[in-house]
């Protein structure tokens, strides 16, 4: 079993790592950069190491120095979180070759998928329902038009290494293609090192519905439902909650069956997702997969009672799942809330100091938090500072209580989304279940655009 | 004489323009790069960009000057 793990990662799904170490009886390591130093998840480390400069190419992506204190400290494995090196296969067979474990799949699984050109051709193998494109990468405007003239506008031009909606966009015309293309290819080059892009064709108001699955070294696949993540600004998301509101049993049960039926296909081991677009009719189709934990994770957990870092700690182990989607019963309903620091507006990050941080409390409200009255939010990382996870018997019930704790959320010294969440989860059409990925542009944003 | 300074902190991620070059009011001159986004920073007015203080790579604090238009 475990003695020691070290967290490549920062922030609060750092210390989401740690309470479960501790309740594990498991030690932490915590490695972080020069900007971190003050930070939470340094402290409630039981050892804690700096390893460069605030960007993260110099400190959280520095794979050779992570292994490298991971020695030293003499760890028996390495939990990757989210982002950051939590999908890159080199890291993932660095740590196999170290004699180090990965809490994760196998690096050859994570490579697969991380293509989405690749995942989307292995998806189809597998038998799971794929969005119409075709599957090769698009090396010039000139072959994308013609390819686009064969599936038909609107489509997605999208970057197979991309993530973050970075690279992708959603194209009308021949025109815009030709606009588009290489600014894309560019950005996705620049970003991922990959410059790869492929075309969908673009589903209209989808909701994004996604399945979390474990699988243990032996061959059991468990899934433990869905989540519904259709509320996002910028193609990243912002509220999440379990179930979704969007689709039926039936559609649930397919939903399940075909990712566990992708995971067997693809050899799959630990905590993974498979994110699907649902479209109005409730067929729902392949988006990628995430071969890691996910932020709205905490909403899965709240439903099920189960803790899914501790499963992954288990399967990281070699031990069965003890676990079986007939002993998990789905309790009630869970919200989570991004808290991001920027303008609830323009969406532009609103780095600073914050003076004053008071988190709700209270029963069903659960805090998943980075930051403290007097921290630094600085300009190196993802604007996402915390995450407020609400839980209610029923979806009335947790959206209620979302909107309770939004409105007793105090922080102060930068901007943040609250307002925006507050609103959000208060709107008739949010609390009928009426939401797809335009949302915010359909009912949050034209609000502010007549004033 | 006009100099664009950050209106955030961040990491210069590409200078658009050269020293010798006309530009517009309004024209994007710098691309910043803050909390993984990209932060265009535009010129306030038309002129010729004189001297570039940036480098690509820098990190600026806010009301740091970035370039100045003749």
């Amino acid at each position: 079993m475990f003695k020691k793990i070290l967290i490549a990662n920062r922030g609060e799904i750092a210390r989401r790592i740690i309470r479960t170490c501790k309740k594990l009886n498991i030690r932490t390591v915590a490695v972080y950069s020069e900007a971190d130093r003050e930070s939470l998840f340094v402290r409630e480390a039981d050892e804690a190491y700096e390893i460069g400069k605030p960007p993260v190419s110099l400190s959280y992506l520095n794979i050779e120095k992570i292994i490298e204190v991971a020695k030293n400290a003499n760890v028996d494995a390495i939990h990757p979180g989210y982002g950051l090196l939590s999908e890159n296969p080199n890291f993932a067979k660095r740590c196999e070759e170290e004699g180090i474990v990965f809490i994760g799949p196998k690096h050859d699984v994570i490579a697969a998928m991380g293509s989405k050109l690749e995942a989307r051709i292995k998806m189809k193998e597998a038998g799971v329902p794929i969005i119409e494109g075709v599957d090769v990468a698009i090396e010039n405007v000139e072959e994308a038009v013609k390819i686009a003239d064969q599936i038909g506008y609107p489509l997605m031009l999208k970057a197979s290494s991309g993530g973050g909606g970075i690279g992708m966009q959603r194209i009308n015309n021949s025109d815009e293609l030709s606009k588009a293309f290489e600014g894309n290819k560019k950005r996705a080059q620049s970003y991922f090192g990959d410059g790869t892009m492929y075309i969908e064709k673009y589903i209209e108001n989808p909701h994004h519905v996604e399945v979390q699955i474990i699988a243990d070294v032996h061959g059991n696949v468990v899934p433990l439902f869905e989540r519904e993540c259709s509320i996002q600004r910028r193609n990243q998301k912002v509220i999440e909650e379990a179930p979704s509101p969007t689709i039926s049993d039936a559609t649930r049960e397919k939903m399940l069956e075909a990712a566990v039926q992708a995971a067997k296909y693809i050899g799959y081991t630990n905590a993974g997702t498979f994110e699907f677009l649902v479209d109005d009719k409730e067929n729902f189709y392949f988006l990628e997969m995430n071969t890691r934990l996910q932020v709205e994770h905490p909403v899965t957990e709240e439903i099920t009672g189960i803790d899914l870092v501790e499963q992954q700690i288990r399967v990281a182990e070699g031990l069965p799942l003890e676990i079986s989607r007939d002993s998990i019963k789905m309790k009630g309903h869970a919200i989570e809330a991004r808290i991001y620091a920027e303008d609830p507006v323009t969406f532009y990050p609103s780095p600073g100091t914050i003076t004053l941080l008071e988190l709700p409390e209270g029963e069903g409200i659960r805090n998943d938090c980075a930051v403290e009255s007097g921290s630094a939010v600085t300009p190196f990382y993802d604007p996402m500072i915390g995450k407020l996870i609400c839980f209610g018997e029923t979806r009335e019930k947790a959206c209620e209580r979302l909107v309770e704790a939004l409105k007793q959320y105090k922080l102060e010294g930068i901007k943040t989304n609250i307002p925006m969440l507050i609103k959000i989860a208060s709107h008739e059409e949010f609390r009928k279940g009426n939401i797809t990925t335009s949302f915010v542009d359909e009912y949050y944003l034209p609000e502010f655009q007549v004033k | 004489m006009t100099v664009v300074k950050a209106n955030m902190a961040g990491t210069v991620w590409k200078i658009v323009v050269s020293e010798g070059e006309q530009v517009q009011e309004g024209q994007d001159v710098v691309i910043l790069e803050s909390m993984k986004m990209e932060i265009p920073i535009a010129s306030e007015a038309a002129g010729v960009v004189k001297k570039i203080f940036v480098q690509e790579g820098d990190f600026i604090n806010v009301d740091d000057d970035i370039l100045e238009i003749e």
